[in-house]
């Protein structure tokens, strides 16, 4: 830590530069927000913006590990929609016990997301192209289902959606604590154990991971898969929050994941990132939301062109520290 | 010109075998087995007749719905060719469509009690803005890539997520109906018989083909796709050759977008050219241009665009519920990845 102090320019070749950079950009948009609006920095405002960001919370962390092994996932929207379709079809049509259904729809997303590992790896085929076609397929599944949304009525869900979780003074949904608690594992699996030091290792450089002799393949494998399960999942909460399932929820929405990893300052080219920048990144998305809406005269197009704004931001940011790390 | 390129490489290989090794083998064939199927399965496919001077049919049809298509995977094709990638092809097409219609517009005028619709600004004043606000997201994107030297689906990125919210913006998030006649010629007027649209998608395509036939333009993207560093120490220009290929992707993306405005007559910032950046690198990927870069084919890609729109057609028309086309276009897309892949499955 003193060495950095010491040396100034070293602090902007930290690798937890970037991210270091997202936080104090979220206080800045909380600080504005607070003073521009009675009541934004009310403690129940910030737990909302966890109560709203939960889904998207969950498959950030699933893209974040995808992004830090070099590849993309484009699926994730997708699958989040398939994964409340095919939640609300077993629940009112197959009458499936909702634990059951659970269990079946994360099992589908983890099958689907390997599969899609499966065939990046197998014919060495670009992870854009490969989840772009399992992008198309997931959306067309849900469109096979049913083109109407689906109401969910079972009691599970409508009780999960209804319940309040007291954290001091203020609440916070059940989707929003289990999607603190994947965030919580991923930052744990990526420090800690084989498989997150193989992913840093495989985004760094594949080659050289291969020829350290790790299993490259497997692990991508299960990074897809984890995306895949991590999407589903996504999708069970997201089905919680909307109380339906429709091919048409989370459109675009794999964008967003991408934005909210890529402000929470993991670098795209993989290796070098924080699974904890994921939740930097959602919640400056969301504050940006919440200062739009509690603006009430801006267009809600805005937050497109803000989250368009601070992703270029970032990337010129990162491209910059990345070129002059290479020339020292 | 397919026909010519065939015949180009065909006088070393006679044997009808080796004519399947062409490059455009594979999708002229996927083509044809389409055709096939539709010959059998849906009665009057291939009738074309002549109304009021038109041609009409299915396959005008066809080729006629393909064109932005066309046009959009043609600016890609050449993105593609340098080892990049345009994502924000879709958001380009809104926001040129929505400037074109916003500004032409249309407001009725009594005239000498004859009902009139004039346009808010000149026609030809509203199609510059258009496609000059596509040729500055062309630029925007090319200094991204070239300049910053982003990843092109970052950088491109970037812009599909910020400009279909310009679009929106500029409409307050409504849908801007274009009542102005002249406007509609463009998506669905008719020259010499045959759609005015087909005569804008062969001229732009005549002259990027002969620019990149007739001058090493071709050659100079080619090596640039297929080592950057190299072509830029044998002299090439990289830079300004990757800069003014993303914008000229815009622009065939800005032409995309006012054929398809001025088709549907009105500009739907939400909807106008959803997906159309994915469709075109289908189109682009089936047409056998490597998205590794520096292999690529023009022809191929409207090849590609031409199976995509039949491959809709076929389905519409065989009552197959329109919700199977995405699956149908997944598959599609998995068969042919799998057909490019360097990896031969073991026997």
């Amino acid at each position: 830590m003193n060495a950095i102090l010491n040396r100034p320019a070293s602090l902007t070749a930290a690798p937890y530069f970037t991210s270091l950079v997202t936080v104090l950009l979220l206080a800045v948009l909380l600080l504005a927000g607070g003073a521009a609006y009675p009541g934004f920095l009310s403690w129940q405002v910030m737990l909302n913006l966890l109560i709203d960001n939960a889904h998207l919370l969950v498959i950030a962390v699933g893209m974040s590990f995808v992004i830090l092994s070099g590849g993309i996932d484009l699926s994730v929207g997708s699958v989040l929609a398939l994964a409340t379709m095919v939640a609300a079809w077993l629940l009112n049509v197959a009458h499936w016990p909702p634990l059951a259904v659970i269990a079946a729809v994360l099992a589908m997303g983890f099958a689907f997301g390997a599969g899609m590992g499966a065939f990046i790896h197998f014919f060495q085929l670009q992870p854009f192209i490969v989840t772009l076609a399992g992008m198309f397929l997931a959306r067309g599944l849900c469109y096979l289902i049913s083109v109407e949304s689906i109401t969910i009525d079972n009691p599970l869900f409508v009780t999960m959606s209804q319940t309040q979780l007291g954290v001091l003074g203020g609440f916070i949904s059940p989707a929003a604590a289990i999607a603190l608690a994947v965030l919580a594992a991923g930052i744990y699996v990526s420090r800690r154990t084989a498989f997150g030091r193989a992913i840093y290792a495989i985004g760094g450089n594949e080659q050289s991971a291969l020829m350290m002799g790790l299993a490259v393949g497997r692990n991508k494998i299960l990074v897809y898969g984890f995306s895949g399960l991590c999407a589903a999942l996504g999708g069970v909460l997201f089905s919680f929050y909307m109380l339906s399932g429709y091919g048409q929820h989370a459109q675009g929405m794999e964008l967003d994941a991408i934005a909210a990893v890529v402000i929470g300052g993991t670098l795209l080219t993989g290796g070098c990132g924080y699974v904890a920048g994921a939740l930097s990144g959602v919640l400056v998305l969301g504050t940006i939301q919440t200062l739009i809406a509690f603006d009430g005269t801006l267009s809600s197009w805005w937050t497109k062109i803000v989250i368009g704004g601070l992703l270029f931001l970032f990337c010129v940011v990162q491209r910059l520290l990345s070129s002059r790390s290479q020339q020292q | 010109m397919n026909v010519s390129s065939l015949k180009a490489a065909a006088p070393n290989a006679p044997a009808p075998l080796a004519l399947l090794k062409h490059p455009l083998a594979k999708p002229l064939l996927a083509l044809f087995a389409l055709l096939l199927l539709d010959l059998v399965f849906i009665p009057g496919f291939f009738r074309l007749e002549v109304r009021d001077g038109h041609l009409y049919g299915p396959l005008i049809d066809i080729v006629n719905r393909a064109a932005p298509l066309m046009l959009a995977a043609l600016g890609m094709t050449l993105v593609i060719a340098t080892r990049g990638i345009d994502i924000s092809v879709g958001a380009v097409v809104a926001l040129s469509g929505t400037m074109a219609c916003m500004l032409v517009g249309g407001t009725m005028v009594v005239n000498n009690g004859v009902p009139e619709y004039v346009a808010n600004t000149p026609m030809p004043l509203a199609l510059a803005a258009a496609m000059g606000a596509a040729l500055l997201c062309g630029a925007w994107n090319g200094v991204l890539v070239a300049g910053l030297k982003l990843q092109p689906i970052v950088a491109t990125l970037i812009l599909m997520v910020a400009g279909r919210g310009l679009a929106q913006l500029l409409t307050d998030g409504q849908i801007v109906t274009v009542y102005y006649q002249p406007f509609f010629f463009l998506g669905s007027g008719y020259l010499l018989g045959i759609p005015f649209a087909l005569w804008v998608v062969a001229a732009v395509l005549l002259v990027v083909g002969m620019l990149l036939k007739k001058t090493a333009l071709g050659l100079f993207i080619q090596s640039v796709g297929i080592n950057p560093i190299a072509s830029r120490l044998a002299g090439i220009r990289t830079a300004t050759l990757i800069f003014f290929v993303y914008v000229f992707c815009s622009a065939c993306a800005g032409l995309a977008g006012l054929m398809i405005s001025s088709n549907i007559k009105s500009a739907d910032a939400n909807n106008a050219g959803l997906l159309l950046e994915l469709d075109a690198i289908l189109a682009v990927t089936l047409g056998g241009t490597s998205l590794a870069g520096g292999k690529f084919s023009l022809a191929g890609s409207m090849i590609g665009a031409l199976i995509i729109q039949t491959l809709t057609y076929t389905i519409y028309s065989l009552g197959v519920p329109p919700e199977v086309n995405m699956v149908v276009k997944a598959i599609v897309v998995f068969a042919v990845c799998l057909s490019q892949s360097a990896v031969k499955i073991r026997r």
